[in-house]
């Protein structure tokens, strides 16, 4: 799945261990770097990311914390303040919300509060996403509301090799960090080259080349995007797929560039449409290259409801491959 | 007060430069007079007026390309006084009001384009168009619920010649109206074709005879018999003479006859000989010379280049048999005539040498059938072989 030319060994991975191994190598290479969260330690995190980092590193390292995200990320920011490199994980984005708080008034702002005093070089990891018919309070996706903030990072890896190489680019970075993992990648499988490391969390990549329409996307729906896109090219319509990969500051160029050459865009986004990324997104082509559109452009978002329990509910409620083929053939006209 | 305004001298044109103004400011005009000089594609084109009065303020200074509509002048009417205090609901007469009629400035204004709020195009259909000079109003449109994209307009210029992007010699722009209006007849006329082969005996004979007894320049050519015969049959096939405007079919009463004349050159104008019908030989004739010296000239006239209500086409001077022409929008009929030659003609079950001619109909299906054109042919055939008739 990884879009490398593969010359060196390459092992067989998922998007789990990618994203334990980025953790185990930090911690090797970087004696400031420890991670703490909600049964991170004991339990090896809710989605086993961290399964068997408490044995390796110890509970110095691998500190397990109590209920309380605003509490334990606040410590985070000021262990981050105090020199040190935290990565604080924080179950899923709907629980987040109790530490935005800590993110927005803290985090995002404290090196302007200071007058550059004083930075946070945090990184805050959590799950997104619906799927795993985990109802209302654990399914939604609101990265575009983080996305929001100027001060903060933010990333959605998508690939074994983002999951793999981002982290560490993150702790590198002198300011907050939010890495966002889709729920239903954990369990992606693919090769990765032996010595994947760090990548570039400045470029969205454009995962699938085409000339008749850009779908932009990210996250989990990278690959219901790309799926749509196969679909669209045995109908004769070539699609170019962009994986955003940072949510903020959102890579215009290349978004850009590929709208002017396609003409027409459709943003697959599992957020919410009203008020989202997508519809940021959609404003800047606006903004930038309306005079090289041949259309209106088209999104496709979550239903504008709480994520539904059942199965059948969920899945209508989230982006498909069927709903980005049937915008793209409509902006086509096909 | 009327507005003077920049005509559309057919439907390819979009735009058009003001070269000259021939009258002043205080002038008085009267309908027919030609006051300015416009240049298109088609070449420097003397523009009439339409209204009566006296030209009051020039609103666009030589030299300026504006699109059709632009008004040009402003000119009061003789007798117009200043417009009086809207009479209020008292004092208004009971009873209905006797509707004042409204004089309507004829222009000469073909209208083919749509309006713009009609028109749907996307950002990229109009920049690009504006950078080719492509008129949208001809392209049609592949996107969503028929709108232009980008590629439409590509393929129009394209179809039109290379990019416009660089000044082009005359001949080249001339060639460009041309393709866009064959483009456009092509893509949305429903053409069907006819043809028959009459004997043309009698009228060579009737003509020869008539001309033996004139000077030169009084003699008549056969073609002008075809522009009379065919104008004179339009009468009884209304549905053949008019325009296919906005999604339907406009029928005009005048029956203004464009002679397809061929430029020294290279290229083709379509000037128009004005209620063909209704005019005798001689006259025709003379306007027929007159027509095609100032078309070579480059001289002409702005209703003759936008009113014409069907097209005549002759390749008899190039030996070809037949002609199978594609109608000039937004006309819905044009007639061919092919060489006249002689063959073999079988009258009576005698067999004889006659000269024959091969006329032709291109008709627009949207507005007549093959039944009908067929009926048409059959009686122009019948009138040209009567030519006192004519």
């Amino acid at each position: 799945m990884a879009k490398r030319i593969i010359k060196a060994e390459t092992v067989q991975i998922t998007y789990r261990e990618a994203i334990r191994k980025a953790i185990c190598e930090a911690m090797h290479q970087d004696e400031r770097v420890f991670l703490m969260g909600e049964d991170v330690g004991r339990y090896g995190g809710c989605y086993a990311v961290t399964k068997g980092l408490l044995k390796e590193f110890g509970p110095e390292r691998i500190r397990d914390t109590p209920l309380s995200e605003s509490g334990f990320t606040g410590a985070g920011i000021g262990a981050a303040i105090g020199g040190m490199r935290p990565i604080v994980e924080l179950m899923t984005v709907n629980f987040s919300l109790l530490a935005m708080d800590q993110i927005l008034n803290n985090a995002a702002t404290i090196r302007h509060m200071s007058g550059n005093q004083f930075g946070v070089p945090l990184v805050i990891r959590m799950a997104t996403g619906a799927g795993r018919q985990l109802a209302a309070q654990h399914s939604h996706s609101l990265e575009g509301w983080y996305a929001h903030i100027p001060g903060i990072k933010v990333l959605a890896p998508a690939t074994l090799e983002d999951a793999r190489g981002m982290l560490w680019t993150a702790l590198d970075d002198p300011d907050p960090v939010l890495i966002f993992e889709n729920v239903m990648l954990y369990n992606m499988e693919g090769e990765l080259p032996a010595n994947a490391g760090p990548v570039n969390i400045e470029k969205a990549a454009i995962r699938r080349e085409g000339r008749d329409i850009s779908l932009i996307t990210y996250g989990g729906s990278l690959w219901k995007t790309l799926e749509a896109a196969e679909a669209l090219a045995r109908e004769g319509i070539k699609a170019e797929v962009i994986d955003l990969r940072t949510l903020r500051p959102l890579d215009d160029t290349t978004i850009i560039a590929s709208v002017a050459k396609t003409r027409r865009a459709v943003i697959v986004d599992e957020g919410w449409r009203s008020g989202s990324l997508a519809s940021e997104i959609v404003t800047r082509i606006v903004e930038q290259a309306f005079w090289r559109l041949d259309g209106p452009i088209a999104r496709v978002c979550s239903e504008e409801v709480p994520i539904p329990y059942p199965q059948h509910l969920e899945q209508a409620a989230i982006p498909q491959a069927e709903k980005v083929v049937a915008a793209a053939k409509n902006l086509l006209s096909k | 007060m009327a507005e003077f305004r920049m005509p559309s001298l057919g439907a390819d044109m979009e735009a058009g430069t003001l070269t000259d103004w021939l009258v002043k400011a205080g002038d008085t005009v009267q309908r027919g007079d030609i006051i300015a000089v416009v240049e298109t594609q088609k070449g420097a084109i003397e523009i009439e007026v339409f209204q009566e009065g006296v030209v009051e303020d020039f609103l666009v200074q030589q030299g300026t390309r504006v699109p059709v509509g632009t008004p040009l002048a402003i000119i009061r009417g003789e007798l117009e006084e200043a417009p009086t205090a809207k009479p209020t609901l008292e004092a208004e007469p009971v009873g209905r009001r006797e509707e004042e009629p409204v004089r309507q400035a004829a222009r000469p204004v073909v209208a083919l384009r749509r309006t713009e709020g009609e028109l749907r195009a996307s950002p990229a259909a109009r920049k690009l168009a504006e950078e080719l000079s492509v008129d949208l109003s001809l392209v049609t449109g592949t996107g969503p619920g028929g709108a232009i994209v980008a590629a439409d307009v590509e393929s129009a210029a394209e179809a039109a010649g290379a990019p416009a992007r660089l000044k082009r010699p005359k001949a080249a722009e001339t060639q460009k109206a041309i393709a866009a209006a064959m483009e456009h007849a092509k893509r949305e006329i429903p053409h069907y074709y006819l043809s028959t082969t009459i004997n043309l005996e009698p009228a060579m004979n009737w003509l020869e005879k008539t001309n033996a007894a004139r000077a030169v320049p009084e003699r008549l050519i056969h073609g002008v018999l075809y522009i009379k015969a065919m104008a004179q049959t339009l009468r009884n096939f209304p549905e053949l003479n008019g325009y296919w405007v906005e999604g339907e079919f406009r029928h005009s009463e005048a029956i203004h006859t464009s002679i397809a004349i061929s430029l020294r050159g290279g290229g083709l104008v379509a000037p128009a000989l004005h209620d063909a019908d209704r005019k005798d030989l001689d006259t025709l004739m003379g306007e027929f010379r007159d027509l095609v010296m100032r078309a070579r000239a480059g001289k002409l006239r702005s209703s003759e280049l936008s009113d014409a209500t069907i097209t005549i086409t002759s390749l008899g001077e190039e030996g070809v048999d037949s002609v199978f022409p594609i109608i000039y929008p937004p006309q819905v009929a044009i007639v061919g005539v092919g060489t006249v030659v002689k063959r073999p003609w079988q009258e009576d079950d005698n067999v004889s040498v006659s000269r024959v001619v091969t006329l032709s109909l291109a008709g627009d299906h949207r507005v007549s059938n093959g039944h009908r054109g067929a009926l048409f042919l059959r009686a122009l055939g019948e009138l040209l072989q009567q030519p006192k008739a004519l």
